[in-house]
């Protein structure tokens, strides 16, 4: 029980965190040899996007087509690049690792991770295309004080993308490290630098691009080796459930569920904060604002869900059969001993997978494609890091709407060097580190300061400044002092004996917490704000139906 | 000058018949996707020997492989027809109260 609880957290962890190779790889990544073939085709996808960033960057010229693409995106472009931004390396690893591991489990596990998208589309994307212009900040101060309000949530925008650029980058050095024999420093200055360039010169246009190129070839790598892996039992999944139940350690029973519900609470935590997490992160609200107008909002995560969840089942039908293909080949284990350490650690499964079914050249092909899925991803948190010191920060906060579209621009890119310096240094600190807990941090404090001031602004008339501040620090406080508290922290990070908090994730008791201060703070306050901030509602309710105001796509 | 305009949409009678349609319709959809989501968690937490019922007499999948699938499946098609009601329907009435309203 306690074995099975430890692994779902420790897989939780490896999932949500985007790259976070992290609850696994931590001193488990050791270096491979060179893989020229993955490097090769790496190499390619470089050049072909940097082709493209020279394209995006001559139709780059104002802050518009620097944060939002000047909203001339298409529905079906952004859903795929949405896609692009959920199906990370940690979802094509973590989940058939954990269908590997598990069975039936990881794949009802994969689901907890796409349910949130319908319900993103049915309550927010039109709202958010609506009202927001180039950040998430933009909704939020809508009719609140834009001094305060504004500046706490580029505040919250920031450290979401920090926390989250740590652990991808930590991931990414240890993964590169894994599949393509480099140094982790040499990775991570790699994805650096690439990301700066993709995002300094082609903007949003540059990063959407390679968000959709990555989604493209995730959907025909996971697919042909879907096809691949079924050859092997005459197309039938049928006959390779017989065969994994025969050769599984655990038999008959990863036909059924178990170990999900070891810990529901956390299970349930992990969930929520998956779901409303990913609707708070920064780099996703801004995908928003790239579609010209509502219509196409709602088209893309259409668009984004089906490639999402077509994603999700293929990978987990891969980890099935790799428990046939991968597990009983002594090639793949440390020693040559089934069942023992595989090769890599625990998520490898489905590069194993790979080598197994089409050998090197497509083995090199898929390690080429989780490397191409971290910098995409890094490029659009970049981009939200930007967007948030140069447009909130600098442009409204400091210059108070005075600054040229030159000067905003100027800021911007310097943000996004500043950024990518930071990104590197701290990659390159937090190698050693056990940084599991960031990633709980990260989907928290989205969830928890980010999601409910966004919605409360949507939704619900009586939200003050007063409340909105004060409800999102106590979300922001808890979030911290849960995951501190937590076993991640307090027991592996700080060497206590026992956890003071006994779960791993936070949102399910700090999500709430937020809310009431958020309602209680909001409800008490009298003051002359509190009536301007209300009266605000009306005007921005129509705004947010009917998108007459809405911030329109440019030209081009 | 966006405030009468505003103004003039609130005082639309269609307005407050497409906003009582609209999030109806977009509640109840987001109901059904979390029932049955959180329906098929309460199957695996209280009932797990019903996710392990074989699809037929001597298969080796279970029912927990199509009840998954169905639930992505579903959903989908759920964001489907909310993306073309949407699309289609409410945003023709929108047109016509955003013509109304500027005219």
């Amino acid at each position: 029980m306690i074995q099975r609880k430890h692994l779902l957290a420790a897989l939780a962890a490896t999932l949500v965190g985007g790259a976070a190779l992290a609850a696994d790889a931590m001193g488990a990544a050791q270096k491979q040899p060179l893989n020229l073939t993955a490097i090769g085709m790496f190499f390619i996808f470089v050049v072909a996007t940097m082709g493209i960033t020279y394209w995006a960057a001559s139709r780059t010229k104002s802050t518009a087509d620097f944060y939002t693409a000047g909203g001339g995106i298409t529905g079906f472009q952004n859903g795929l690049a949405i896609a692009g931004d959920y199906m990370s390396a940690a979802t094509l690893l973590g989940l058939s690792a954990m269908t590997f591991a598990k069975g039936l489990d990881g794949f009802i596990y994969a689901i907890g991770f796409f349910v949130g998208w319908p319900v993103i589309l049915f309550l927010m994307a039109e709202r958010l295309r609506n009202l927001g212009k180039f950040t998430f900040a933009d909704i939020a101060s809508y009719r609140l004080e834009q001094g305060t309000i504004r500046t706490f949530a580029a505040f919250g925008s920031l450290t979401v993308v920090c926390f989250y650029l740590i652990v991808q980058m930590v991931g990414a050095g240890q993964l590169i490290k894994l599949l393509f024999g480099l140094d982790y420093a040499t990775a991570v200055v790699v994805v650096g630098v690439l990301m700066v360039i993709y995002v300094t010169f082609g903007g949003m246009i540059a990063t959407t691009w390679v968000q959709i190129i990555k989604a493209c070839l995730m959907l025909f790598g996971g697919t042909v080796l879907l096809f691949l892996s079924l050859s092997q039992f005459g197309f039938s999944l049928e006959t390779a459930a017989q065969k994994a139940v025969e050769v599984h350690k655990d038999g008959i029973k990863i036909m059924g569920t178990g170990s999900l519900m070891a810990d529901p609470i956390t299970a349930v935590s992990l969930s929520l904060g998956l779901v409303f997490g990913t609707a708070g992160l920064p780099h996703i609200m801004m995908r928003f604002f790239t579609v010209p107008n509502a219509k196409e909002a709602r088209k893309s995560v259409f668009v984004a869900s089906g490639c999402i969840g077509y994603f999700f089942m293929v990978v987990c039908a891969l980890g099935l059969m790799a428990i046939v293909i991968v597990g009983q080949n002594p090639d793949f284990y440390e020693g040559g001993n089934i069942g023992g350490k595989l090769i890599g650690g625990g998520n490898m499964p489905v590069m194993h997978l790979s080598k197994a079914v089409g050998g090197n050249l497509f083995l090199g092909f898929m390690s080429a494609v989780a490397f191409a899925t971290i910098l995409a991803v890094v490029s659009g948190l970049a981009l939200a890091g930007a967007s948030s010191i140069a447009h909130d920060i600098y442009a409204r906060v400091i210059r108070k709407g005075t600054a040229s579209e030159a000067e905003e621009m100027r800021v911007s890119k310097l943000s996004t060097i500043a950024l990518g310096v930071v990104a590197v240094l701290l990659g390159i600190m937090f190698e050693k580190q056990n940084i599991a807990f960031l990633v709980g941090l990260t989907f928290g404090i989205a969830a928890s300061t980010n999601f409910p001031i966004l919605i409360l602004s949507m939704y619900w008339r009586g939200l003050t400044t007063r409340g909105a501040l004060l409800g999102g620090l106590i979300g922001l406080i808890s979030a911290v002092s849960f995951v501190v508290l937590s076993k991640a922290v307090w027991v592996v990070v700080l060497g206590n004996a026992t956890p003071i908090f006994p779960y791993e994730q936070p949102a399910l008791f700090s999500m709430p917490l937020a809310f009431f201060f958020t309602w209680l703070f909001s409800v008490t306050d009298t003051s002359a704000r509190s009536k301007i901030d209300k009266a605000g509602y009306d005007d921005q309710y129509v705004r947010s139906q009917t998108g007459i105001g809405a911030a329109s796509a440019s030209s081009h | 000058m966006s405030a009468d305009i505003y103004k003039k949409v609130r005082a639309n009678p269609k307005f407050a018949e497409l906003e009582g349609k609209r999030s109806r319709f977009a509640l109840l959809l987001t109901a059904i996707v979390m029932a049955s989501y959180y329906g098929m968690m309460m199957i695996v937490a209280f009932a797990p020997e019903v996710m392990r019922t074989p699809i037929s007499t001597g298969s080796t999948l279970t029912i927990g492989v199509p009840i998954g699938a169905a639930i992505i499946i579903g959903s989908w098609l759920l964001t489907g027809w909310f993306v073309n009601r949407s699309n289609g329907e409410f945003d023709t009435i929108n047109n016509e109260i955003v013509r109304e309203a500027t005219k």
